[in-house]
């Protein structure tokens, strides 16, 4: 075990379903740590500086968002939520308030660990020069020097507003990237709540980048939550 | 033998049982009895009051006492806590009066309540104190007040006679009787004269010149025996009461009954009061009998309100009114006294002059005849007291319907003597005679008494002026001609009342039918109503129809709070004031307002409505121009419409119950059904679950790293199962229980069938999926994250009821103000019979094939109602099935999605 292996906090309550992700975790050759309420996930971030935080946003003592905030206050370490089903508002909140990814319960080691391994990438990422041509799967390339972008080889025109789009999108690739974080990003803030512009944009960009717009390989939506550019195809 | 022993009657006792059960729910009224003004009831009362406030530390609150500035009286005062009083403005003068409701908020355990025969103010809740100190009774609340003798009802009358002095405000002697206690406050009566010189008796200014005749000794001594003697009547009866408690012979015999005959007459108070006393005495029931015949037709407003009054006191003084139809007053009133074992009958003196019962039989006669072993009791009508009102005006339409009559009677004697004089001329008398008399019945059938004995009059002088010699005079030449005169005006008067009495039967007959009708209309209709609010609009019209009135019905709600359920324009405007006095006649289950003796100021008239199994609710009935309600067969009428509406009201609330108990019956064995189905399709996965990790956890285990892997694949798939049944209960309660909420928002259907498809991906491995979907389809406002389980749903089910392999595909497309989306299949597709049925709960059309618990289609269906659409199932042209959905476009025009020539159609792996 290598000091350079990532620390990752788990919190969550239900000591089953802790123990199964650490197991998850530990097999990857992660470190953990672990805590069962809000206080004591303070008291180990603060004391650990994990590389990580695996959330579960219904805790007994605080709300799971409220712990985003508060971690969000001094630290930008990638925070994963875990939430039940039909808790999208919840989910939407957290995500808006600073969480990185969110995974829906019951969920396998598999998918925890695709997520935790890009919000990982993501963070390590942002403190890197950013690279000058990005490739999604096999069929697009985006040259972000040269704005231009190519979907099999062919040279595909994005309006200003899809480009945007499409890049926001990109730097957050393999992320959840909720409505308001992209109509931020794009049209800049005051527009979180024109919803319907981001709709037809993304419709667009996905039948100008899509083989087939009904079946996303790349931009996939995420009902009720916002868009994930799938960067692992 | 036990035969011997003297064993109280044991529903003897059980009344008693009851009366003390009553007696010790209700408050105790305690009350000081005195024989005039002055004797000293109010220092009594307050003196005992204090006893009570010192020794036993009881809460005593003074309601009301007037110390009418007596300062002894008045020092007793201090130390008693005294509830404010109600000020009430009546005609410029500034009046206080009890205000009941702060006593029955305080509830104190012992209320003073002073002048218990007091009037109150109008805009109060009760005309009379004594029926505020009722209601505080029936809170428990125990009460002393004071009473002078005058103001006993059935005294009333006595009081006058030997005073001269009318006292309008009396007390039921039924308030005095029922008392816990009476307390008599007796003073020599030569003391109370000289307290009345020293200026100790408070004499209102106004009353002053009565006092003087009040207070003379003879009057005071009278009164004095009187008020002994009555409170030695209690005490007998208390002493009786006691003997029948520890079963001591009685002397009396029980059943007696006084039926007295109630008339319109003024005089008839005076009877029925005295009938009361002599009642009393007698222990016997009182039974107060009007009997209608034709002669009550023709009773004008005043008699009939008088009537009814005296019939209300029959009542008031604790006896039943009864009102019979007959033809024959005399005869019915011996029937009915018969038929209820009445032993004294009751009737008031003829006032009429002796001749009139030459020409009709006199009712006393025949009652007198007739009675045979019931004693009759023949009581003096006039009495010092009251004046005979002057004859009342007669309606003016009356009075145009008699003018017409009299010019018709001028009219058709004119045309008889000019039939005569040319049909018959002057020689055949007899002829013409005949033909007068015609002309006499037609008046008389056609306007009535008054001008059919007008018409007698002018065709005999007409008679005489044109047909008897000397002509043209009305001097008679023959003195037989007299003779024809007097048989020729007999007979036509005889003519006129037999045709009179004719009319006037059929009016009583016609009368009667239509009660009868309406009566078995609004019974038929109330009947066949099949739901409460038709019922009530039912009883609406009919009551509109009969009284004239409009109506409101207050009907308790879900919190057993009265709601005004149905209420006519016009009806209910004064919501608060309404109905707290709907509140009060549903909490005392008697009439009040307009017309009552409670609350008379409301402006309606509200009556309790009764079932078999209790209070069902409170009808109100506004007057307006056209209300008829005035004598007593209407009011019966309306008592019975009131029990009819009543029992039909609570014929519905109880067939609601009972819809409702079905309901519930059908609820619990859907319950059941789904606790055998998700039982078992929950356990069936988790067997497995259990049963593959255990096989892997035993050591000695499968071994196979090929056989092991298989394992956990099957526990993880079944794993997955289980949190599909869950997810679908889940969804199912939240649908149930109304807590779906949807967010709508315009969006693409073609993310959320991308969205859809991204999930199923791992179980739609190995298929052809294809998708059309036209790109120039509008946004369309839906919730996301439940449509994408709509399609996740309906693509589930063609995973599972579907060959492996075979095609799927997902297709949309607008039109008629709808998206539709199918999701159509190559299976074995659903049977017609099948198509409906898919959806409801826990049906599956394939039993265990590693279905569900048969709760997909109906989360599908609950989720496409719930955004307005509808969805179904066809049979697809080629085999299979396809689910079919819409949902509404409303707002389409808003943004489009970017056009693009074709359809896009694609093949997944």
């Amino acid at each position: 075990m290598t000091e350079s292996m990532p620390l990752v906090l788990v919190v969550e309550d239900e000591p089953q379903m802790r123990k199964f992700v650490r197991i998850a975790l530990e097999s990857h050759d992660y470190r953990v740590i672990e805590a069962g309420t809000a206080v004591e996930a303070i008291q180990q971030a603060v004391s650990y500086t994990p590389d990580a935080v695996v959330l579960d946003l219904g805790l007994p003592d605080m709300d799971g968002m409220d712990v985003t905030r508060r971690l969000r206050e001094w630290s930008t370490v990638p925070i994963l939520v875990i939430s039940a089903r039909g808790q999208e508002d919840s989910k939407v909140k957290a995500l808006d308030g600073g969480a990185d990814d969110y995974l829906t319960k019951p969920f396998g080691a598999g998918e925890l660990m695709a997520r935790l391994r890009v919000a990982l990438r993501h963070a390590a990422a942002s403190r890197e020069a950013p690279t000058a041509v990005i490739r999604i799967g096999d069929e697009v390339v985006i040259d972000l020097v040269k704005r231009l972008v190519h979907v099999r080889g062919e040279e595909v025109h994005l309006t200003p507003i899809e480009y945007k789009l499409l890049t926001a999108l990109v730097k957050n690739a393999g992320m959840v990237m909720t409505h308001r974080h992209l109509l931020e990003q794009v049209w800049g803030p005051g527009h979180a709540h024109q919803m319907q512009y981001l709709r037809v944009y993304m419709t667009q960009l996905r039948h100008k980048l899509e083989d087939n717009p009904a079946r996303p390989k790349f931009l996939v939506t995420e009902p009720g939550i916002g868009y994930r550019l799938k960067a692992d195809v | 033998m036990s035969d011997t022993e003297r064993r109280p009657d044991p529903d003897e006792l059980l009344a008693r049982v009851r009366e003390q059960e009553q007696i010790s729910a209700r408050g105790k009224l305690t009350i000081f009895f005195g024989f005039a003004p002055g004797v000293g009831k109010t220092y009594t009362m307050l003196e005992a009051a204090r006893g009570e406030a010192e020794d036993q530390k009881r809460d005593v609150v003074v309601g009301i006492v007037e110390t009418h500035g007596r300062y002894d009286t008045g020092s007793l005062l201090i130390g008693l806590e005294l509830l404010p009083r109600r000020p009430v403005e009546h005609r410029g003068i500034q009046l206080d009066e009890l205000d009941l409701d702060v006593a029955l908020k305080r509830r104190p355990q012992l209320l003073l309540v002073d002048e218990l025969a007091h009037t109150n103010a109008p805009g109060s809740r009760h005309l009379k104190r004594w029926q505020d100190v009722d209601e505080l009774l029936g809170a428990g609340i125990d009460v002393f007040t004071t009473l002078n003798v005058q103001h006993l009802e059935t005294l009333n009358d006595v009081v006058a006679q030997i005073t001269g002095v009318i006292v309008r405000e009396t007390v039921p002697d039924a308030v005095f009787d029922t008392a816990s206690e009476v307390r008599v406050v007796d003073l020599p009566v030569d003391e109370l004269l000289e307290r009345l010189r020293e200026g100790k008796v408070y004499v209102p200014q106004q009353a002053a010149r009565a006092v003087d005749n009040f207070f003379r000794a003879g009057n005071l001594i009278a009164l004095r025996e009187l008020a002994l003697r009555r409170t030695a009547e209690r005490v007998d009866a208390q002493m009786r009461g006691y003997k029948a408690a520890h079963g001591i012979e009685e002397s009396w015999h029980t059943g007696e009954r006084v039926l007295v005959c109630v008339s319109p007459s003024p005089h008839s108070a005076r009877l029925v009061r005295a009938a009361r006393r002599m009642a009393t005495s007698l222990h016997a029931e009182l039974v107060g009998v009007y009997v209608e015949t034709q002669v009550s037709l023709r009773l004008s407003t005043e008699d009939r309100e008088r009537l009814a009054q005296n019939m209300r006191l029959v009542e008031s003084l604790g006896g039943e009114a009864v009102v019979l139809r007959a033809e024959d007053a005399a005869v019915e009133t011996v029937r009915y006294a018969r038929k209820r074992n009445a032993t004294k009958i009751v009737v008031g003196k003829p006032t009429h002059p002796r001749w009139l019962e030459v020409l009709r039989s006199s009712f006393l006669d025949d009652i007198v005849r007739k009675s045979l072993e019931i004693d009759v009791y023949v009581i003096s009508g006039q009495s010092g007291g009251e004046a005979v009102a002057p004859a009342p005006p007669r309606p003016e339409t009356r009075r145009a319907l008699e003018l017409t009559g009299g010019v018709a009677a001028v009219a058709i004697t004119a045309v008889c003597t000019v039939i005569g004089w040319y049909g018959f001329g002057q020689e055949q008398l007899a002829d013409v005679v005949m033909i007068y008399l015609l002309g006499v019945v037609v008046v008389s059938m056609r306007y009535g008494y008054v001008p059919s004995l007008l018409a007698a009059v002018l065709c005999v002088l007409a008679f005489d002026f044109f047909f008897i010699p000397p002509y043209y005079s009305f001097a008679v030449s023959d003195l037989r001609h007299t003779v024809t005169f007097a048989v020729m005006f007999l007979v036509a008067v005889i003519i006129s009342h037999l045709t009179k009495r004719i009319r006037d039967q059929a009016d009583s007959a016609r009368g009667s039918e239509q009660r009868t009708a309406s009566l078995y209309a609004i019974s038929r209709e109330l009947g066949l109503a099949p739901s409460r609010d038709l019922l009530l609009a039912a009883a609406d019209r009919h009551l509109r129809e009969v009284f004239g009135v409009r109506v409101a019905v207050l009907l308790p709600g879900s919190d057993g709070m009265l709601e005004g359920t149905f209420a006519e324009p016009g009806t209910l405007d004064d919501a608060d004031k309404d109905k707290g006095v709907a509140e009060w006649v549903w909490l005392h289950q008697r009439p009040a307002g307009l017309g009552t003796d409670t609350l008379p100021s409301a402006r309606a008239l509200f009556m309790p409505l009764k079932g078999a199994r209790g209070r069902v609710g409170v009808l109100a009935l506004y007057p307006s121009p056209e209300t008829r309600l005035g004598d007593a067969d209407e009011q019966q009428l309306l008592d019975t419409f009131a029990g009819l509406i009543g029992s039909a009201v609570e014929r519905t609330q109880l067939a609601e119950e009972a819809r409702r108990a079905h309901l519930r019956a059908e609820t619990e064995q859907l319950r059941n059904s789904l606790l055998s189905s998700v039982s078992h399709d929950l356990r069936t996965p988790l067997a497995v679950v259990t049963g593959a990790t255990s096989a892997l956890l035993d050591e000695h285990g499968p071994k196979d790293e090929h056989i092991r892997r298989e394992l956990l694949q099957t526990a993880h798939e079944e794993a997955l199962r289980l949190n599909r049944l869950v997810r679908n209960l889940l969804d199912m309660t939240r649908l149930e229980a109304g807590a779906l909420k949807v967010h709508e928002e315009p969006q693409p259907i073609e993310e959320v069938v991308g969205a859809a498809l991204g999930r199923m991906e791992d179980r739609l491995r190995g298929r052809e999926v294809e998708t059309r979907i036209p790109a120039e389809l509008p946004l369309v406002p839906f919730d996301s994250a439940l449509i994408e389980q709509v399609l996740i749903n309906l693509l589930e089910n063609a995973t599972k009821y579907t060959p492996a392999g075979s095609p799927i595909d997902v297709a949309a497309h607008a039109q008629d103000g709808v998206l539709e989306v199918e999701v159509n299949d190559r299976g074995p597709g659903v049977s017609p019979r099948d198509a409906e049925r898919v959806f409801e709960k826990f049906y599956r059309a394939h039993e265990g094939e590693g279905g569900g618990v048969g709760l997909g289609l109906t989360i599908c269906r609950g989720i496409v109602a719930a955004h307005g659409g509808r969805i179904w199932v066809e049979e697809r042209a080629g085999g299979g099935a396809s689910f079919r959905f819409t949902l509404p476009l409303e707002g389409q025009a808003s943004v489009r999605v970017l056009p693009a020539p074709e359809e896009r159609e694609s093949e997944a792996r």
